[in-house]
């Protein structure tokens, strides 16, 4: 099971090597969001307080992580799907693409993190809370979304669909993400965000296992 | 049986537009006469919730057995209670006008309600945008149950977190602390139940006329 799991991950990540326009794409996209928020916010960085600095960070990450997850299953070659069916379980193909997803909506937040430092200004005082709070809020996302992403590739308008069914299902875990995240921007002691961080896991345990027992239905077709 | 249950609710429902309209209920401050939105108003809710949770039951039922019909149902309830969550939230709006001051507060009640609106016009959405049959019915079903699940937080959780003027929560006094006193409830439980059996009957209408039509659909092709 991990074994053909690990495979399955090694050939994500060859694609990924081998089509780098992709992976270019969503680093371009993430440049572009946070550059947008730097001209329209930064210029009179006094109007930007700690909750807006939050609440844009979670909006970009969001918005690079759903394309970022659109393409697991969006826009493959239905040759690949076939092959797939024939090598690997429907859960073997989900955790894959899951862990996957997960890994690389990390990374996109972590490097949204240090653009948003660069271009905007940093506030966390509280940097292990925070990565704590990004890699939970990214494996709630890749959870999702990943799911999503497997209901929109079956259906005719994907793109706006994954938007569509996407956004109203991750809201609770961004809104959960801001109001955490406000507390490791204001160095509050750990025990303040308690809270908030086991919620995060109990949702993130409720989508990982929904999308885990609902996937093979979808895979199915 | 059938027909004595829905004669039943339409007497309550008669029952509970004179009672609930003419009856005398608790002076409150601010809230005076609006209290009477309790039994229109949180009614809407109770049976939007339960018409979703039936919802659900049909679509998880159609993914163990593959019965046609019981997506058609899972579509009838979620259609249904829709329509109930726009009734509520239209009620909602109009009370929070006479007591917030502004129909749309921004409340955490009011935007949770919102979002799962959104999510269940997002299923009627993904039901529009896939041609095969079999396939829509699969894919809406898988969808109904993981967003029933993603709503359970956003409805139950987060406006326990925050701060909410809403009644019931963030410390305000609820329907049973006090204003709901022995003679409101009189009216408001007939009023939950009429409701629920009325959503409940309205599906059932919307999902005859769906197989009806598929029956007639059916007869043209042959």
């Amino acid at each position: 099971m991990t074994g053909r799991i690990l495979v399955l991950l090694h050939k994500e990540w060859l694609l990924e090597l081998r089509r780098k326009s992709v992976i270019a794409g969503l680093g371009l996209y993430l440049f572009s969001l946070v550059f947008i928020c730097y001209l329209t916010f930064a210029l009179h960085q006094q109007a930007l307080n700690k909750v807006t600095w939050a609440a844009l960070y979670w909006l970009t990450v969001l918005f690079s992580v759903v394309n970022a997850a659109a393409k697991s299953f969006i826009g493959e070659r239905s040759g690949i799907f076939l092959y797939l069916y024939t090598v690997a379980s429907a859960e073997q193909v989900l955790l894959a693409k899951l862990i996957y997803n997960t890994i690389l909506s990390c990374l996109m937040a972590l490097a949204g993190f240090v653009l948003f430092a660069v271009f905007i200004f940093n506030p966390v005082q509280d940097v292990y809370l925070f990565l704590l709070i990004v890699l939970l809020a990214c494996a709630g996302f890749a959870s999702s979304l990943t799911l999503i992403s497997g209901i929109a590739s079956k259906a005719s308008n994907s793109n706006v669909l994954m938007a569509v069914l996407g956004f109203p299902v991750v809201i609770s875990i961004l809104l959960i993400a801001i109001r955490a995240t406000r507390n490791a921007l204001d160095g509050l002691g750990r025990s303040s965000s308690t809270d908030d961080v086991l919620i995060l896991v109990a949702i993130n345990a409720i989508a990982g296992a929904m999308a885990y027992i609902l996937f093979p239905y979808i895979w199915r077709s | 049986m059938k027909n004595g249950l829905k004669i039943t609710a339409i007497v309550i429902l008669i029952y509970v537009h004179i009672a609930g309209l003419l009856m005398d209920v608790p002076r409150l401050a601010i809230l005076n006469e609006t209290v009477r939105a309790l039994y229109f108003h949180v009614p809407m809710w109770f049976g939007m919730v339960l018409l979703y949770v039936a919802s659900s039951y049909y679509a998880i039922r159609y993914l163990r057995t593959q019965q046609p019909d019981d997506d058609v149902r899972a579509e009838s309830f979620a259609h249904t209670g829709t329509a109930f969550g726009l009734l509520g939230i239209f009620t909602g709006m109009l009370w929070a006008n006479y007591t917030w001051g502004s129909p749309w507060h921004g409340d955490p009640k009011q935007n949770g309600a919102a979002i799962a609106l959104l999510v269940y016009l997002a299923y009627f959405v993904l039901r529009g945008s896939v041609e095969n049959r079999e396939q829509r019915a699969r894919l809406s079903a898988v969808y109904n149950v993981f967003a029933f699940a993603a709503m359970v937080p956003l409805i139950f959780i987060i406006p326990r977190l925050t701060s909410s003027m809403h009644p019931g929560s963030g410390g305000n006094p609820g329907f049973n602390v006090y204003d709901l006193d022995s003679r409101m409830r009189f009216v408001f439980y007939p009023a939950v139940a009429g409701w629920f059996i009325v959503g409940w009957w309205m599906a059932t209408l919307r999902y005859r006329l769906k197989k009806i039509k598929e029956k007639l659909d059916e007869r043209e092709f042959a």
